[in-house]
């Protein structure tokens, strides 16, 4: 027990590898399991399961004349729906050989030419585009125009001027029947 | 705050307690006569305290609101109605909260404009100067969360577009604003979590407050002069001169504040607030309150063809979005820096003419940033935008570091009490010969 007492450097134990080591080992326990201690208290503010279970919605589409439009309400979102007239489809397919901020063709954005389905949020900060009741403003490129910092949409729903980065997201969709669609 | 321990008060009650807990020491080392200030503090060293009183306002109205509000997207819209109609002394209390948050932000402005012109952010209060930054960016917190609770449609859509804010942030943004909502919009999860975090914030702020103000009292109030007390010649104790001074403020700070409160309680609010939160309708022109206006605009100049985005390596790296709200979340951390951007060794600007100048610009372009954040994003008010936010970075990162370091400033009185004899000689020598010239300084 004595040669514990002997101070350092006598004789001096060579016990650094093992005591960084342990050093390290403990510690990153430690901090795998203050990590693991934390992931509740962040992950409960997700989303919780009532929330996700939110259904689907379907549309019928019978009602919607040619260029009419309606918003339908999908997990607390509006979605766009709009019945296009071929002038509309026209212009969005011309559009498609420009360079766009987001390029997209009009084909990749639809299923049916006829029926454009969109989120209808601005993906610049989320704010809901006119132009989806008449007599609103549609923007430059006559499709929808986002007021709150003016961002101009296209008949395809394409960004084209404006600080929104992307396109109106399109949600997934599939047709029921001729005129029913499945939201979600 | 080391405690007096030789201390003796009269009252042997007092001395009881002092003895176990010296707690009457701390107070008069704190607030009392035994807290020795410069005596030559004008009333811009007046916000410090409106500050807090103001804090203190905020904490007891809100607990009181709480009380009688409902957290629920179905009610929280009518219980703040039936606040205002049907609660005793309802609208009053609502309407000292709603108005306190507006006086609250004008007082730590002006605050913070006071140490940007006496320069109190240099050494030794860097830390001091930062934690101040760090209250505000709490504040800014506070009322936004606040502001949401009413569930107006300002409250609705503001919270939309602000919460949006960080879908910018890449691969992860998304995420990170489902995970602040709770859902997939803001809705009833988002409400309640913005009560619950709007209720403990101000507990955070005052334990900001609590180290700022230990960091002050380590070396002490700065002054217009900025010369540090040499001499007892040069203080004198906080009782009761300033806090007779503070007091005078006070009053008058109040019969501004209720004047708001009972003559123009929505003078600072938006009409579109009293219209109940509807998720499907966006109302022609959001605007944040007053006190965002120049962030807001900061946020708002970063477009596609902004020459600061498109011309520079940013828009390599970066959306144009991105960098928009990066640039505003720079604009307050920036000041974090300013201890260290300013490289002068004189600090008040009283001092630095150069610097002075530049300050006032500095100050109207902040204004004029106010006000562009007020107008709808359309025509010259884009690039009256984009001019005022790329001066306000200029202004930090380049005219402050270089004219710190390339201007000579005037000598300042060799002491505080030097240059408040200097005045009073003047003062009264004007007031006996009205006719003569002003004296030159002789000594
Ligand atoms: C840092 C201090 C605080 C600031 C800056 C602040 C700011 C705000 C703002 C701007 C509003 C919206 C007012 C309106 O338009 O109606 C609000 C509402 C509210 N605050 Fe605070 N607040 C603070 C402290 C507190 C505290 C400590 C509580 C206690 C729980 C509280 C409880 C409430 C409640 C219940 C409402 C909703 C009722 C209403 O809208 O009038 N606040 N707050
Ligand atoms: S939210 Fe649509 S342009 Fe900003």
């Amino acid at each position: 027990m004595s040669d514990t007492a002997k101070p350092l450097g006598d004789a001096e134990i060579d016990d650094k590898s093992k005591r960084d080591f342990l050093f390290t080992t403990t510690g990153t326990v430690a901090a795998v399991g203050a990590a693991a201690a934390a992931w509740p208290f962040i992950h409960q503010m997700n989303p919780a399961a009532d929330t996700l279970a939110l259904s689907s919605t379907e549309v019928d589409l019978g009602p919607i004349e040619e260029g009419q439009s309606i918003t339908v309400v999908w997990r607390g979102k509006p979605v766009f729906i709009r019945h296009r007239t071929s002038t509309e489809i026209k212009s969005a397919r011309e559009d498609d050989k420009k360079v766009l901020p987001d390029n997209e063709t009009d084909a990749e954005r639809v299923k049916n030419p006829q029926w454009l389905i969109m989120v209808g949020v601005c993906t610049h900060l989320g704010c809901i585009p006119l132009g989806n009741k008449g007599g609103e403003n549609k923007g430059e490129y006559g499709g929808w125009f986002c007021p709150c910092h003016g961002s101009h949409y296209d008949t395809s729903g394409r960004i084209r001027r404006g600080p929104a980065p992307t396109n109106l997201a399109i949600p997934e969709y599939t047709f029921v029947s001729d005129t029913r669609v499945k939201i979600g | 705050m080391s405690s007096n321990a030789s201390k003796a008060f009269k009252n042997p009650v007092v001395n009881w307690i002092e003895y176990r807990l010296p707690i009457f020491s701390f107070v008069d080392n704190s607030l009392g006569s035994q807290y020795p200030t410069p005596k030559n503090l004008n009333y811009f060293w007046n916000f410090g305290s409106l500050a807090g009183i103001t804090l203190g306002i905020m904490i007891v109205s809100g607990i009181v609101l709480a009380m009688h509000y409902t957290a629920h997207v179905d009610h929280a819209f009518d219980s703040v109605e039936r606040i205002m109609r049907d609660v005793n002394y309802g609208w009053l209390i609502r309407y000292i909260h709603m108005n306190g948050a507006s006086m609250f932000f004008i007082v730590i402005y002006i605050h913070m404009f006071r140490g940007l012109y006496y320069g109190s952010y240099h050494a030794p209060r860097e830390i001091l100067w930062m934690l101040g930054v760090l209250i505000l960016l709490a504040m800014m917190a506070t009322a936004f969360m606040g502001y949401v609770l009413p569930w107006g449609q300002m409250s609705f859509w503001g919270a939309t577009v602000i919460t949006n804010l960080f879908s910018a942030i890449p691969i992860v943004g998304d995420d990170i604003v489902t995970l602040l909502w709770g859902g997939f919009s803001v809705d009833n999860p988002t409400l309640s979590r913005f009560f619950s975090l709007h209720y403990l914030m101000p507990f955070v702020i005052v334990g900001l407050v609590v180290l700022h103000i230990w960091a002050l009292h380590v070396h002490g109030s700065n002054n217009p002069i900025g010369i540090d007390a040499k001499t007892d010649q040069d203080t004198i104790g906080f009782h009761p001169y300033y806090t007779a001074k503070d007091l005078f403020g006070f009053g008058a700070f109040m019969t501004f504040f209720m004047f708001f409160v009972f003559f123009a309680p929505n003078f600072f609010g938006e009409p579109d607030n009293y219209i109940e939160a509807d998720s499907l309708v966006t109302p022609a022109h959001i605007v944040p309150e007053w006190y965002f206006l120049p962030f807001y605009a900061i946020l708002r100049a970063f477009t596609a063809d902004f020459f600061l985005y498109a011309f520079t390596p940013i828009s390599w790296i970066m959306s144009a979005k991105l960098a928009g709200v990066l640039a505003m979340f720079a604009s307050i951390l920036l000041l974090l820096g300013m201890p260290w951007l300013d490289g002068s060794k004189v600090k008040s600007s009283q001092f630095r003419p150069l610097f002075r100048m530049f300050y006032w610009l500095f100050f109207v372009n902040c204004i004029v940033l106010g006000i562009v954040g007020g107008k709808p994003a359309e025509g010259v008010w884009i690039y009256i935008g984009q001019a005022t936010t790329t001066y306000y970075f200029a202004h930090l990162l380049f005219i402050v570091p270089l004219i710190s370091r390339l201007e000579r400033p005037a000598a300042p009185p060799d002491s505080i009490s030097a240059a408040v004899t200097a005045k009073a000689k003047k003062v009264s020598l004007d007031r006996f010969n009205p006719a003569e010239p002003a004296m030159a300084p002789g000594e």
